[in-house]
């Protein structure tokens, strides 16, 4: 474990910013650290999900309260937060979530994937590649990739005890007979270290192979089923899929209609009532960067002879394509 | 079919053993598969099995018959490894670990066992089945679970499998649900051969299917019994059934064995008073 991980999750408890009569961030100091120990733990196994006596947070529905607590147990005075929902930080979900932590821990936040040090998602994980200083933190609605095959939790711990994965190859199966390719798109179902099935929360496939190696620490919450899980930096993570079935990542004919980008994960946009649509990045903050440094539509390889810090982020984008080029190689 | 062999690797071929070659008491050449030592579990008295010992020897098909709630699904459950006794034994002579105490023995080891040397067919198919997925997937499911990771292969013997139950492969992708009883149970059949299993326990496997199905699956069953070379131990209350599939029988009565023998000495000559009403009520049907 990176020393700076370690900092973060043994940060001291003292800060006192926030709202009068709560606490910081919401959640008591006994709370934060039993999920803090539930946390190491998950980290020090990879993938493996660890139980936590987790706290009702006096949320509504869809909050995502697993990955609220692990936000208010992690985050500090000096973080910046950022929060995603389907791609964007402007739905009412996702502000909710950064004015409640504004409110209760007084933190920073910030609609920048490069600036914030702290990222709660759901569905996706950001274009941008994240560093090892940052923590993606995902709210999960079933942390059991075996559930759907194994209704019984004993049985489903036992299957991950003695590393019994045929089953989950059955759903595989089932996609190639029905559909002669592997449909499943979204919760596509990956190996950690060698070692532990894990549900990496329904994200699109398209992302999975951004969780391999990635230097940044992921924590996985589920609220409901009081479950955390995590991936450390630089983990392996596999996708599973059979010899003559190799993974493979969704792709568009289209680019995105507002920056050009012809590699980021595009959603469909519905313009009118004739049925015309186009296709925009999911990943909002990615766009509009890309527009910022001179991307466009029309011009989708950006404009020569820009500023200094647009090469510098167009060359970090190739860089990140050409380990995405790697992955899907292997 | 070809790809399809029984477990000494050699190719099917047909042919039956004969009650003359039973007779010779050739099993005893060999080592036993299974060696069961009194075995004891009760669920209150007289409600269960108790002091049951016996051998069985690769190839042997042993029969245990009785009246309902005699002990005889208590008792394969607890020969299975999937039912702790009371008391006693069970050993396996397992071609990956070798003597294995089935309830002393690593957890993993008796799991890894169930999915590739043994094979468990259940009176109702939904039990032993995935009812869920796909006839392809259901035989894939153990091929997958020890390893298989290409399509392409699982799905060809899959279709080997089905061809060899007798289920036209046009029904690869069809649900189980959406078959006949007497289908559901040979694609039970199927789904536990694929792994070249060399033991299989089964549990009134022609149960609650009509009677001409019935004929047709004990068939298939008397089949690949013998060209696959397998052990078997079956429960049935169904003399008929017994007396068509097994070489040697177990009659239990209230949790014990009272009579043991030759399928042909037990059902022709019964000695214990029990055996002789079990008998004669069957010849009075
Ligand atoms: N889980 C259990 N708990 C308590 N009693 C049980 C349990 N399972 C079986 N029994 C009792 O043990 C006795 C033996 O049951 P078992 O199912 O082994 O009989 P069986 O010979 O298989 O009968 P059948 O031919 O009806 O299937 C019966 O009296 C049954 O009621
Ligand atoms: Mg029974
Ligand atoms: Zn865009």
């Amino acid at each position: 474990m990176s020393s700076q991980l370690s900092s973060q999750l043994n940060k001291p408890a003292t800060q006192t910013a926030g709202a009068e009569g709560y606490n910081f961030a919401y959640l008591d100091e006994q709370s934060k650290r039993m999920i803090r120990r539930a946390m190491l733990k998950a980290v020090a196994i990879p993938g493996y999900q660890v139980p936590f006596g987790g706290r009702e947070m006096p949320l509504p529905h869809g909050w995502g309260t697993g990955g609220m607590q692990l936000t208010a147990t992690v985050i500090g005075e000096a973080d910046t937060l950022k929060v995603i929902d389907q791609g964007a930080d402007d739905t009412t979900n996702a502000v909710s979530i950064r004015r409640f932590f504004a409110k209760t821990a007084g933190v920073a936040t910030t609609e920048h994937t490069a600036d914030a040090s702290l990222i709660q998602t759901r569905h996706r994980i950001p274009e941008r590649q994240l560093r090892n200083d940052q923590i993606l933190i995902y709210q999960v609605p079933i942390p059991e990739p075996l559930r759907f095959i194994e209704p019984r939790e004993t049985e489903t711990r036992k299957m991950h005890a003695l590393r019994e994965y045929g089953a989950m190859q059955v759903k595989l199966y089932e996609d190639v007979a029905r559909f002669g390719h592997i449909a499943t798109s979204y919760d596509y179902p990956v190996m950690v270290n060698d070692r532990y099935m894990m549900d990496p929360s329904p994200i699109p496939k398209f992302d999975n192979p951004k969780m391999n190696q990635m230097p940044a620490l992921q924590l996985f919450g589920a609220g409901f089923e009081k479950r955390i899980y995590a991936v450390p930096p630089y983990t392996r993570v596999v996708s599973l899929d059979f010899d003559d079935y190799p993974f493979e990542v969704q792709s568009w004919e289209e680019s995105c209609s507002i920056c050009g980008s012809d590699h980021s994960f595009l959603d469909e946009v519905i313009m009118d009532d004739a049925g015309n649509k186009m296709f925009v990045c999911s990943d909002t903050d990615y766009c509009r960067e890309r527009v910022e440094q001179g991307f466009t539509a029309e011009n989708p390889e950006g404009q020569q002879g820009l500023t200094p810090e647009h090469n510098q982020v167009q060359q970090e984008n190739k860089k990140q394509d050409d380990t995405k080029a790697e992955e899907m190689a292997l | 079919m070809n790809a399809i062999q029984n477990v000494n690797g050699q190719p099917l071929k047909g042919g039956k053993d004969t009650s003359a070659e039973r007779q010779a008491g050739k099993w005893q050449d060999d080592a036993p598969l299974l060696s069961v030592r009194d075995i004891c579990k009760f669920y209150a008295p007289g409600k269960g099995c108790g002091d049951v010992s016996f051998d069985l020897y690769p190839g042997e098909v042993l029969g245990i018959v009785g009246e309902s709630g005699s002990g005889k699904s208590t008792l394969l459950s607890t020969l299975s490894a999937r039912l702790q006794p009371d008391s006693g034994q069970v050993i396996y002579n397992s071609a990956q670990f070798g003597e294995l105490d089935l309830y002393a023995c690593d957890e993993a080891e008796r799991r890894v066992l169930m999915r590739s040397e043994w094979g468990i067919v259940h009176q109702h198919a939904r039990d032993g089945l995935r009812m869920n997925v796909s006839a392809g997937a259901n035989i894939g499911e153990r091929l997958m679970a020890v390893g298989e990771r290409h399509y392409g292969s699982i799905r060809e013997k899959a279709e080997e499998w089905l061809t060899a139950v007798e289920i036209d492969t046009g029904r690869i992708d069809d649900r189980p649900s959406q078959f006949s009883g007497g289908m559901q149970q040979r694609l039970q059949i199927a789904r536990n051969l694929v792994t070249h299993p060399k033991l299989i326990f089964m549990d009134e496997p022609t149960g609650g299917l009509d009677v001409s199905v019935q004929a047709r699956l004990l068939d298939l069953l008397r089949n690949l019994v013998s060209q696959l070379g397998l052990s078997v131990i079956i429960v049935t209350h169904d003399l008929a059934v017994a007396r068509l599939l097994a070489h040697r029988l177990m009659v239990m009565r209230r949790g014990e064995v009272v009579e043991t023998g030759l399928t042909d000495q037990v059902l022709d000559d019964p000695q214990h008073p029990y055996t002789q009403l079990l008998v004669s009520s069957i010849l009075q049907n």
